[in-house]
């Protein structure tokens, strides 16, 4: 547990697997070098990993970071709660952040927590705001300054929480993928890497990992310039198609919302929101979608947003630019029409 | 042989089904205005410690944090199949967030010695899927995430496979253990029709001292406190003696560091609530006719939207 200081740094976890970076910690660089300049301190990583995991150093540095303290241990070489719990708590403990971020993933969702248990210290989940700001306690006449306000989405979506900590230290948010934006690479950024020691010798690995085995995601919303969206309104996996079939002759790529995947019409892959991915496409089609807040906060900064729903009613329509209140199975065919007549 | 099976419950509320009515002017949601669910993921928890017992027989024990009003879920795990329901209720508690739960829930139930700890991977009210892996470190168990099925057990180790969302991981370890299980891991099995006749008069203490309030402030013209507390004694005892006392635990039964529950236990605090309001912006409906529609694509094809 560590006191609340003015001086500590920002950091983010530098999240890693089979020798790559995943993009959330990069995408956690950006917004990490923005509260880091907010408040004045250096943004660190923390790299964490077996042989060669200092070799991603350099990345994270182009990416932002002033610092990259790297802890390289054999039995740091495959994700394990428990020693990676272990020396980034004592990381903590010896450098004293004010501030740390690690992707909402289920790798972040399964140690900051354990981290925060074991520092002690506050830790808001899938944050969808990060920013720095004072906070006057009620009945209190005491200011705290700048402060790490983690803003999300509470309460089924019906209100946005602005959370914060000021008597604990440090301040820890988890971020989902695709929240914050990537940074730009600047391969000429230079920054400090700082080997520390594991210190894992009394630790044992309570955990055997038996097999492992990750697959490709098949689908790559981020980079999609055009996504046709289906949510529960679309009534059935069979009438997905109809998703399928509009996305294949825009060349756009199929997402769903939370509720769609939860009943089974689509792949968690395809899954746009809060709890999902977040995505900027330049077109997003959402068929069947209410637009509950956890949704939108995932596609709310597409170019353009057009609605397809027969309830007029439906909150999609106050983040959409085009809409048509109708049935989806009559729309859409129209619009499918639509669009190959105009592409000739 | 048998295991000793801990699960924690949580009553939420049902977020799924929020109405305007559940908004309050100052952008607070009114929790009184809300039915009250037991937490889903908390439900496959249940069941893996009841198929567990099944295969291997033991215990199962039910603890829940919350409001007198929480026993509602300890009647279900009861009539769903657990053997021992537990609540933890204390105004003290009150205000607590992941990081104070979890201290609270590790006093609690540190007491039991379980085997196997067993919690939902998160709940629909705060969605942060903190409290597992936050009880874990306090009970000084390694913690297990996200298991979709439970491989193996066999003497003092347990086999999980996680589902780690790009893919799975089979991992082995030794008990004590706690794990978070998901949704995807089971279907809770319905409560058997007897069980329901039976606890669905389960009370804990409280309620039981709420009702003797109400029934003795019509009944009595000399209504004291021992009468009332001579009641409750009376009625807590018949209940017991049919296994229908919910056990009911406070932080002083527990021995908790009153600095760690509550408020003070809590280093998240809210700086501010706001209701959603969505962004507004340019908005053009078009009519369900091919006419509008055509206008629609045109437009999109025009600025290049749509190539």
């Amino acid at each position: 547990m560590i006191e609340v200081n003015r001086q500590g740094e920002v950091w983010v976890f530098a999240e890693a697997e089979a020798g790559k970076l995943s993009d959330v910690p990069l995408e956690l660089l950006s917004k990490g070098r923005e509260l880091a300049d907010e408040i004045s301190v250096p943004l660190g990583a923390v790299l964490l990993g077996g042989d060669g995991a200092a070799d991603l150093s350099g990345s994270l540095i182009s990416h932002g970071a002033d610092k990259v303290y790297v802890v390289c241990d054999a039995k740091l070489d495959h994700y394990q709660t428990t020693p990676y719990t272990k020396v980034i708590c004592d990381l903590i403990e010896e450098y004293k952040p004010q501030i740390m971020m690690y992707g909402a993933t289920p790798i972040g969702r399964d140690l900051a927590p354990t981290v925060a248990s074991s520092a002690k210290c506050g830790l808001t989940a899938d944050c969808t705001d990060l920013q720095i700001g004072d906070h006057k306690p009620p009945g209190s006449d005491t200011v705290h300054e700048n402060l790490l306000f983690q803003i999300r989405p509470a309460f089924g979506g019906n209100i946005i929480a602005t959370i914060v900590n000021y008597d604990r230290w440090p301040q820890m948010a988890t971020v989902r993928e695709g929240v914050m934006v990537m940074p730009e690479v600047d391969e000429s950024r230079t920054g400090e890497v700082i080997n520390c020691t594991a210190n894992l010798d009394e630790v044992e690995l309570p955990l055997e990992i038996i097999e492992s085995v990750r697959r490709e995601k098949k689908v790559n919303l981020k980079a999609a310039r055009i996504i046709v969206a289906g949510g529960a309104g679309v009534g059935s996996k069979d009438n997905f198609d109809q998703i399928h079939e509009l996305a294949r002759c825009l060349g756009a790529e199929v997402g769903g919302s939370r509720a769609a995947v939860d009943l089974g019409y689509v792949g968690h892959d395809h899954q746009v929101g809060q709890t999902g991915t977040t995505v900027r496409p330049a077109l997003y089609i959402a068929c069947g979608i209410s637009g509950a807040v956890q949704h939108c906060a995932g596609m709310e900064d597409a170019g353009k947003i057009l609605a397809i729903n027969n309830d007029p009613d439906a909150p999609i329509f106050q983040v959409a630019h085009m809409g048509v209140v109708g049935d989806m199975n009559t729309v859409i065919p129209k619009l499918i029409k639509a669009i190959r007549s105009g592409a000739q | 042989m048998g295991y000793n099976c801990v699960v924690c419950v949580k009553q939420v509320p049902d977020t799924k089904r929020i109405t305007g009515d559940a908004m309050q002017e100052d952008g607070t949601v009114n929790r009184a205005a809300l039915p009250a669910v037991f937490n889903p993921e908390d439900l496959n928890a249940l069941e893996q410690a009841l198929a567990i017992r099944d295969a291997h027989g033991g215990t199962v024990t039910a603890v829940a944090m919350g409001l007198p009003a929480a026993c509602q879920v300890l009647r279900e795990a009861l009539c769903r199949g657990a053997d021992r329901a537990i609540l933890i209720t204390d105004r003290r508690a009150a205000a607590s967030d992941t990081l104070a739960t979890s201290y609270i829930l590790s006093c609690a139930i540190a007491k039991l010695s379980p085997d196997i700890v067993l919690c939902g991977r998160q709940a629909i009210d705060g969605d942060t899927a903190q409290v597992g892996p936050q009880l874990a470190e306090k009970l000084d168990m390694p913690v297990i995430t996200y298991l979709e099925k439970l491989d193996a057990l066999e003497g003092d180790t347990i086999t999980v496979e996680r589902n780690v969302g790009n893919g799975f991981e089979i991992v082995k370890a030794k008990l004590p253990v706690l794990v978070t299980v998901m949704d995807t891991a089971n279907t809770p099995r319905p409560p058997a029709a007897k069980r329901i006749m039976k606890f669905k008069k389960a009370r804990s203490r409280a309620e039981v001292e709420k009702v003797a309030e109400n029934l003795l402030m019509d009944d009595y013209e000399d209504y004291t406190a021992e009468l009332q507390a001579s009641e409750v004694e009376k009625h807590c005892a018949a209940l017991d003696e049919k296994g229908l006392l919910i056990e009911q635990w406070d932080l002083d039964f527990l021995q908790a560091d009153l600095q760690w529950c509550g408020r003070s236990g809590s280093p998240t605090k809210v700086h501010r609530i706001q209701s959603v309001v969505l962004k507004g912006g340019e908005y053009k409906e078009y009519a369900p006719d091919d006419s509008s529609i055509g206008e629609m694509v045109a437009s999109l094809i025009k600025d290049h939207t749509i190539g």
